[in-house]
């Protein structure tokens, strides 16, 4: 099986990806000038004890050496460290946020990629007739409005003036939380048959995924209207017409599949970037999610939650990578996986 | 039923060039330009002319690729302008077209099974083991072995990404074929193979051509007729053998004294055209031809000459006659 093969080297790949990325977060994380664990002690009053306290449960006094060598040992055990912002593991953290975003996320790729597709195809086809200039329009705007502007306008449009959906969090403060599965809202409330769950975390979910997904459907939209454009001007369109195919046939099964590559590069750094968590949005709407995770770590200098976030990045980036990659060989048969 | 496969009468297009702050239509690229020609049944039409005079043009709106913005074509005595939707896809089995390079006129995503097939699953019936079968007749009547049908174009060499296009385009017994240079993108040993290649095709299933080319002796070895054309004109059509003969019209004479010839002590006098081809935007006035014409007279310059009969069968566009 050579794609096993492929599959196996890339993973073991991602050993020294993480060596380099912890090496880093590690360095920067622990020559800034701060007295971390004074800052968790309590700031400038804190009591000495405690801070001499966390200062040896941190392994601050040992050398950057030994401290970067218990953290590994630590992360090789599944052990992200404590989070002292949230006082408690950064896995149990993770565990939590991980969902929200990863829900978001989802909702905000299915709205994107068919939609941005569809309406490239739309666009290139119909090249610089009016339902062109529309799509473009959607595009530039997609791409260049500020999120933070969108998210805010769509609030005050949706939940202020015409009060038709909520404003931020996961949930209507009088609904329940759906029982944990996979902390995915949406999911969990439909297994469980929490359907008050249900309703209110889809209403929830419409404002901020539409914000994320706007953004991306620009990029997609812009990117796969190039390449068909290119590519319906090629010689083997032409032959395809030739042929008397029908014009469906010839834009769905020869022009889109090799258009396709360049969306599919795109989308897939789009979704292992927003996996990780975008931070105005979750922001501006209370998203528990990882951006904002993220966020309060670094300004409550929480080391062990930034390092943490960090590595699952990491892996999330290298993995969508991979699956991409993968993807390529299916969508084209000239690239051969391993060779 | 009439004996030609394909007539053009006053065949017209003219791309528009934009430009301007609102891109306006500010002129036109007179790429085929009052162009007529008849194709018997059976015989084989060389185009020649330099590169952007037409050829390519012209061969894509008798077939419908483009549509013509003036004149007539008749497809075995039907008017192509009148068919449209489901009936000129029906039309297309008939009339098939091979591309100048096989390096991107096969879809890369297709299998060589595919790119075969594909006109079979289109137009008829035809699945399975009967589709296997047919695909694996005509690969070997191209030339092409069993083991390449699970093959994509792009694990093959240029001659036999040719043969896969010659053998997608007679999948269904067309009629008439546009070669459009068939074989300038190949190797000169493999241009020799693919050219019998259409001759046998030809004699086998009784197949028209028109084959465009820029290469004289290409066209002299597998034409019945030979056109030429200048600037989106056809100056002078005629007879393969009398045309190499006795060239009539000035620019003929000027191509024909450019072939090659492989023998070293032969001396030949080439005629020195002066002056670069006229763009096809802005053409010269009267003849095309007569800012580089060395036998231009007065009324080349003010008349533009019609296609005249010149003794048997051959029709000049030049004042000399």
């Amino acid at each position: 099986m050579k794609l096993r093969d492929y599959i196996i080297r890339r993973l073991i790949l991602l050993i020294p990806i993480l060596l380099g990325v912890t090496l880093l977060t590690f360095t920067v994380s622990h020559i800034i000038p701060a007295d971390v664990a004074r800052v968790f002690a309590g700031g400038e009053k804190a009591n000495p004890e405690t801070i001499a306290r966390i200062r040896a449960e941190m392994h601050l006094d040992d050398p950057l050496y030994k401290q970067y060598y218990y953290y590994l040992n630590d992360l090789i055990h599944g052990n992200l460290g404590k989070s002292y912002s949230e006082n408690r593991p950064v896995v149990d953290a993770i565990k939590q946020y991980f969902p929200a975003t990863a829900e978001l996320t989802v909702l905000a790729m299915l709205l994107a990629i068919p939609i941005g597709i569809i309406t490239g195809i739309i666009s290139a086809v119909r090249r610089n007739q009016w339902i062109d200039h529309v799509t473009r329009l959607i595009a530039i705007t997609g791409v260049s409005i500020p999120i933070f502007w969108l998210a805010l306008m769509l609030q005050i449009a949706f939940a202020y003036k015409y009060p038709i959906l909520p404003l931020d969090s996961r949930l209507g403060i009088d609904v329940m939380a759906p029982k944990h599965i996979t902390g995915l809202y949406i999911f969990d409330s439909l297994v469980t048959g929490n359907f008050a769950a249900l309703k209110s975390s889809i209403y929830h979910l419409i404002l901020p995924a539409f914000t994320l997904g706007y953004a991306s459907l620009g990029i997609i939209l812009r990117i796969t209207r190039s390449s068909m454009l290119e590519i319906v001007r090629s010689d083997y369109i032409r032959t395809a017409r030739a042929k008397g195919l029908k014009e469906r046939t010839v834009i769905y099964k020869h022009a889109l599949r090799n258009a396709l590559i360049p969306t599919l590069t795109v989308s897939g750094l789009i979704f292992a970037g927003l996996l990780g968590g975008a931070v105005l949005t979750e922001t501006i709407f209370n998203w528990p999610g990882m951006g904002r995770f993220a966020v309060n770590a670094v300004n409550n200098l929480d080391f062990s939650s930034v390092m943490g976030f960090t590595v699952i990045m990491a892996i999330i980036m290298v993995t969508a990578n991979l699956i991409v990659d993968i993807l390529y060989s299916v969508l084209d048969p000239r690239i051969r996986l391993g060779e | 039923m009439s004996k030609y496969i394909i007539e053009a009468e006053n065949v017209k297009k003219y791309f528009p060039i934009k430009g301007g702050v609102f891109s306006k239509v500010v002129g036109y690229v007179k790429a085929v330009d009052d162009v007529s020609l008849k194709i018997e049944k059976g015989t084989c039409m060389a185009l020649v002319g330099e590169s952007g005079c037409g050829k390519t043009t012209f061969g894509r709106v008798l077939l419908k690729l483009i549509e013509p913005d003036a004149g007539k074509i008749l497809f075995e005595g039907k008017d192509l302008a009148k068919v449209k939707g489901k009936k000129l896809r029906e039309m297309r089995k008939d009339m098939q077209m091979v591309f100048q390079d096989p390096n991107s006129s096969l879809d890369p995503r297709f299998t060589v099974k595919n790119i075969i097939g594909e006109p079979f699953s289109n137009f008829t019936n035809i699945k399975g083991e009967e589709l296997v079968k047919r695909i694996l007749e005509l690969l070997n009547l191209v030339g092409l072995k069993k083991e390449h049908l699970y093959r994509y174009p792009h694990e093959f060499s240029g001659g036999q990404r040719q043969r896969i296009a010659v053998a997608r385009a007679i999948a269904l017994d067309p009629k008439f074929i546009v070669l459009d240079e068939p074989t300038s993108a190949l190797d000169v040993s493999v241009q020799a193979k693919i050219l019998n290649l259409f001759q046998d095709l030809q004699e086998k299933f009784d197949l028209s051509y028109l084959f465009i080319t820029h290469d004289l002796s290409v066209a002299k070895h597998m034409a019945d007729n030979i056109g030429v054309m200048y600037v989106g004109k056809l100056v002078e059509t005629s007879a393969t053998e009398p045309l190499f003969e006795e060239p009539l019209h000035p620019y003929t004479q000027a191509l024909l004294s450019a072939i090659p010839v492989a023998d070293p002590e032969y001396k030949v006098e080439r005629i020195i055209l002066k002056g670069d081809v006229p763009s096809p935007a802005n053409p010269p006035s009267g003849c095309r031809f007569h800012p580089r014409c060395p036998k231009a007279m007065e009324i080349c310059s003010k008349e533009e000459p019609e296609l005249k009969k010149v003794g048997d069968g051959r029709l000049v566009a030049c004042h000399l006659y």
